[in-house]
């Protein structure tokens, strides 16, 4: 049992869930024009692990983690973050679960124009009026490496340092679990490389969770396990992936979406 | 390429609704200002024009002012000269009238109409005993010194019919006169809403000119001569002091003076309509630059599967064309529907406005449909012409309408430097013209400046928006993020609220400045004077005199006489109450002592002839006898006070007819309700004679006033509804480029209310903005425009208007809010994911 320098205990992440789906079903449309993008599926993210979902286009990961993050209604199952239940709860209540418990990284960067990059990164915490944690702050921005570029605007920051105040902002709120939606579609290999370094670092050393939809092998070689979706079910479980292992895996949804 | 533009008309429902909703206001309000120009222009052209059909050629005296003949005498058209003109070669006719002022009271013994509309004349009966002015609905012609005839309209008000007793006024005594019958007219005076009373022609002579006289005699021509040649035969039996003037060149001179009278309250009107043009123009070049930028993907596709520069600028074009049509004529309509709404809602609140059919003229619709097809098509083509040159990759592009980072230094330059020659041109300006020339050119300049001002102006309002936390600064800085659109549209608001704002400004200093000279040169309790403005009996005087509860009472007496060569009235004043009546400031000498050959004079009497305290001045009395007066006092003449005053007694002996312009009275309790209607019983209860206090005098001047503000409120209330406009446009404009950001808000953890609290404050900052320097910029023009005034006006001291002011705030924030209704709605109904992942 080993104790991180932040006092989260890496040996928690084999036994507590963070967020679990339990039949989860997502469906679109009516009659002729119905699309099943979710079908009863069952998965479990475990606190303090790095997941990957991947899954070629219209296979349902982008829905699985919008339903899972409180993005999207479920049209049947359960979701659950923690001990809450999703599906039970109104807007009101799901945006509080959002803004306290959930950090989100997406592929546009979306941070606002007019905020510096402090701001951004408070930005959570401001609309909850909460005082952000200094130490942890400090260490967030420390991390990130953004120490000497707080004051300035996103449009004077490169798209890399971009996305990484985005993590940043994901982290600062110490969230109980973190969603990435595609964090290096907008990014040259190298800043998608450092970003992908964060978040692997941050549950590695800051104990925290983190669950990534991606298309790029290489990406999802960064994480502990990668679920692989198709047809809006769950075909698939890597642990310790590597890129080489992860391509094939994909090119074998190819080889059969060809066949059928 | 004309089909594409159809569709893409069509395919937007929401946002053609928009576009034309502005454009439809735009011209609603320049027609509407345009129709109700027109309808009261006509109106009140109609209410003093007399018709001049059947007048071939009109005898009228004419006072010639020469040193002929005495300054008192009127020159006497008499039933011999009549029956004379009736008989030269090419008259077929003539009709003698004599006219003046009949107050006739309704059975509550209140005035029907206003005093200047209440006339009175003589029923001539021509050729078959009937009079063809005024063909009878029931009843007789008046016969005899008892009775009378009404004309329809007032009749029915009074609620009299034929054979009633109906009280009236001329000069003073109220006359009890049976109705006889009831006639109808097309006199354009009571057609716009005044009185006509009939006397037979022997009582009208005994009530308004001296027995067997006539004011006036047209003659009619006979078939086959011309007025020219009738006007040449009647010239021949003329007096000295009578003038003949065919009918044309009555029509003729009547047309001008209307034209001249008019000319004040049209010039008024007119600026409203242009400022309504371009406020109109404005909104309308505001939204479909709005609409262009929002199109800026669409437009570059269409470049990008090869459309031409042209082909783009042309789609635009058409579409501006279409949405213009449709909307300048929808916005005629409705302009029509505000014209008459505006009037009827000034009547309500008891604005006085001539009756009159609604006139549209040709000119409005022409300018009404050019306004909403040329100026769409012109708003549209600027940015037509930017979002032609958008490059076709701007299709493949992720961004939206790039906000323009052209700089806003050349802008700047511009506005910082007409504001100065304008504030320049305002602070040394010399006459009205100047000046609203330099208050042109400051708006002009200020609004060139809105966007440099909105950084530092919202800035200011930081923390009040902390308060409201993170939608409160995320609302301050969204205001700021394209400050040539946040400028363009508080710069509406502006526009409006500035001319409320130095409107409302000047005309409660001016209130309080007449309010002031009527408290500071009376000290009599109540003015006595006729309803009409004309002159009172000397029996009403008398009848004051002798009321026990009146201490002091002075007629001013009018006596026109010849001053040092000039024409002019010496007014009688009573040499020992004077004093006590009024408070005139005297520079030299007083009142004490005025009688005798004692003058006291104005100062700007005093300037003009070299005049001082002792100082001689030949006069001319109306009976021609001639004298001398020695200035006994100098005094700053106001409105209500002028003149040269002598003792009664002083012009007594000279005058033949005695004519009171108003009786000044004190009563022993003061001014009071009870007292009021004491001297109103006194007087015979009679309609014609009113009494006026201090502050009734003071709010009789200020009448015109109020209408002129009542008129700019109807027009703000519409400036204010096209301001709404443009404030949703610029909001939904706003929340549909930062949909993406709205979205990833909601996910990142703000509520819905928190999205609908930062586009309202967002609008509320905006609406605030223009409010605030509309209201400043509206108080230094009326600070500027003080100085002219108070040359005219000595008592004029600048009064803010505090409580009209927070109103005008509070509704700039009613605008804010109302404006915010649906955008902030839209904003918080955004699908967070589609959002997110819009591009």
């Amino acid at each position: 049992m080993t104790t991180s320098p932040y006092g989260v205990q890496t040996a928690a992440r084999s036994t507590a869930v963070a967020a679990r789906a339990t039949d989860l079903s997502k469906v679109y449309g009516q009659g002729e024009t119905r699309v099943v993008a979710l079908d009863a599926v069952s998965v479990e993210f475990r606190q303090a692990e790095f997941t990957a979902i991947m899954g070629p286009s219209g296979s349902g990961k982008s829905t699985l983690m919008h339903c899972m993050a409180g993005l999207d209604t479920v049209s049947g199952g359960s979701a659950r973050i923690g001990d809450t239940e999703l599906t039970s709860l109104n807007d009101k209540k799901l945006t509080r679960l959002r803004r306290d418990k959930i950090g989100f990284i997406f592929q546009a960067f979306n941070l606002l124009p007019t905020l510096t990059a402090l701001e951004n990164i408070t930005l959570p915490m401001d609309i909850a009026g909460r005082k952000p944690d200094r130490q942890w702050l400090d260490m967030v921005v420390e991390t990130v490496g953004l120490s000497g570029r707080l004051k300035h605007r996103p449009n004077q920051l490169s798209g890399g340092q971009q996305q990484r105040v985005a993590v940043a902002r994901a982290l600062a709120g110490k969230p109980e679990i973190m969603f990435a939606d595609e964090p290096t579609g907008n990014l040259d290999s190298r800043s998608g490389a450092e970003v992908l370094g964060f978040l692997r670092n941050s549950v590695r050393e800051l104990g925290q969770t983190v669950v990534m939809v991606t298309h790029d092998p290489v990406a999802a070689s960064y994480a502990d396990r990668v679920v692989f979706l198709a047809d809006g079910r769950i075909v698939d479980e890597m642990r310790e992936p590597t890129a080489d292992a992860v391509l094939d895996r994909m090119k074998r949804f190819d080889a059969k979406g060809r066949t059928s | 390429m004309f089909r594409t533009a159809l569709r893409n008309v069509l395919a937007h429902k929401a946002r053609l609704l928009m576009t034309v909703l502005a454009v439809m206001l735009g011209v609603a309000f320049v027609s509407g200002t345009l129709v109700f120009t027109s309808t009261i222009s006509a109106a009140q052209k109609k209410s003093s024009e007399k018709g001049f059909t059947g007048v071939d050629v009109a005898v009228q005296p004419h006072r010639q002012d020469s040193d002929k003949g005495n300054p008192g005498d009127a020159p006497k058209l008499t039933q011999r000269l009549l029956d004379q003109a009736a008989a030269v070669p090419g008259a077929a006719g003539a009709t003698g009238s004599v006219n003046g002022f009949a107050a006739i009271a309704d059975k509550h013994g209140k005035l029907i109409g206003e005093g200047f509309d209440s006339t009175g004349a003589n029923y001539y009966p021509g050729t078959g005993g009937k009079d063809a002015r005024y063909p009878l609905k029931s009843g007789r012609a008046p016969h005899g010194p008892g009775e009378i005839a009404l004309d329809a309209k007032t009749a029915e008000r009074g609620g009299y019919k034929t054979g009633d007793t109906v009280r009236v006024s001329v000069d003073g005594p109220v006359l009890e006169q049976k109705l006889s019958g009831i006639f109808t007219t097309d006199d354009g005076n009571v057609s716009a809403g005044g009185s006509l009373a009939l006397f037979d022609t022997p009582t009208a002579q005994k009530l308004y000119g001296k027995p067997g006289e006539f004011s006036e005699i047209d003659v009619k021509a006979a078939a086959g001569t011309s007025q020219a040649a009738l006007k040449t035969a009647v010239e021949k039996i003329l007096p000295a002091d009578a003038e003949a003037t065919t009918g044309k060149q009555l029509a003729d001179e009547q047309a001008r003076v209307i034209a001249q009278n008019q000319d004040m309250q049209r010039n008024i009107l007119l600026t409203f309509a242009g400022i309504a043009l371009f406020v109109g123009i404005f909104i309308i070049a505001n939204t479909f630059t709005m609409l262009v930028a929002q199109r800026t993907k669409e437009l570059a596709l269409m470049r990008a599967v090869g459309a031409s520069r042209r082909q783009v600028t042309r789609s635009v074009l058409i579409e501006a064309f279409l949405i213009g049509t449709v909307a300048g004529v929808t916005g005629l309509l409705a302009g029509i529907g505000i014209g008459t709404g505006l009037r009827s809602l000034l009547k309500g609140n008891g604005a006085q406005l001539p009756d009159g059919p609604l006139v549209v003229e040709p000119s409005t619709i022409v300018v009404s449909l050019a306004v909403g097809i040329v100026v769409t098509m012109l708003s549209a083509w600027l940015p037509g012409r930017r979002a032609a040159k958008i490059p076709p990759v701007a299709a493949m592009n992720s961004v939206h309408a790039v906000p323009t980072a052209r700089s806003l230094v050349v802008r700047n330059s511009i506005g910082g430097a007409l504001t100065a020659i304008g504030a320049a041109v305002v602070l040394t300006a010399s006459g009205t013209s100047m000046m609203g020339l330099g208050a042109a050119v400051v708006l002009i300049g200020v609004f060139v400046l809105t966007p440099l001002l909105s950084r530092p102006m919202i800035a200011a309002a930081a923390p009040l928006l902390r308060l409201f936390g993170m939608p409160g600064k995320l609302a301050r800085q969204n205001a700021v993020r394209n400050p040539r659109r946040t400028a363009a549209t508080a710069s509406a608001l502006m526009i409006g609220l500035t001319l409320i704002t130095g409107m409302t400004v000047i005309a409660g200093s001016v209130q309080q400045a007449i309010d002031k000279m009527a408290t500071s040169s009376m000290k009599a309790d109540y003015v006595v004077s006729m309803a009409s403005m004309t002159s009172l009996s000397p029996d009403v005087e008398k009848k004051l005199a002798a009321h026990p509860d009146v201490t002091a009472s002075s007629p001013v007496r009018m006596s026109p006489s010849r001053v040092n060569g000039d024409f002019k009235n010496l007014s009688g004043v009573n040499g020992a109450t004077i004093g006590k009546l009024t408070k005139l400031d005297f520079t030299a000498g007083s009142f004490e002592g005025l009688s005798g050959d004692k003058v006291v004079i104005d100062d700007a009497t005093a300037r003009t002839h070299h005049w001082k305290l002792g100082s001689s001045v030949p006069v001319t009395f109306e009976d021609g006898k001639k004298g001398t007066l020695t200035v006994s006092g100098v005094y700053k003449g106001n409105d209500l006070m002028r003149g040269m005053m002598v003792d009664l007694r002083t012009i007594a002996p000279h005058q033949s007819e005695i004519s009171d312009r108003q009786v000044m009275v004190k009563t022993k309790g003061g001014a009071s309700e009870s007292a009021k209607e004491t001297l109103r019983k006194a007087l015979g209860d009679n309609p014609a004679v009113q009494i006026q206090t201090k502050k009734d005098i003071s709010n009789s001047i200020a009448k015109g006033i109020n209408l002129l503000l009542n008129i700019l409120y109807g027009l703000l209330a519409m400036a204010v509804v096209v301001a709404v406009l443009g404030v949703i446009n610029t909001l939904a404009m706003s929340v549909f480029e930062r949909q993406q950001e709205i979205g990833m808000l909601r996910a990142i953890g703000l509520d819905r209310k928190g999205i609908k609290r930062m586009v309202r404050l967002e609008s509320l900052v905006i609406s605030l903005f223009g409010g605030v320097m509309g209201v400043g910029l509206g108080v230094f023009f009326g600070w500027a425009a003080g100085d002219l005034i108070s040359k005219a006006l000595n008592t004029y001291e600048l009064v803010l208007p505090w409580g009209r002011m927070g109103l005008f705030l509070l509704m700039a924030a009613l605008v804010g809010v109302l404006a915010a209704l649906w955008p902030a709605r839209r904003a918080a109904k955004l699908n967070m994911l589609s959002a997110i992942k819009a591009e």
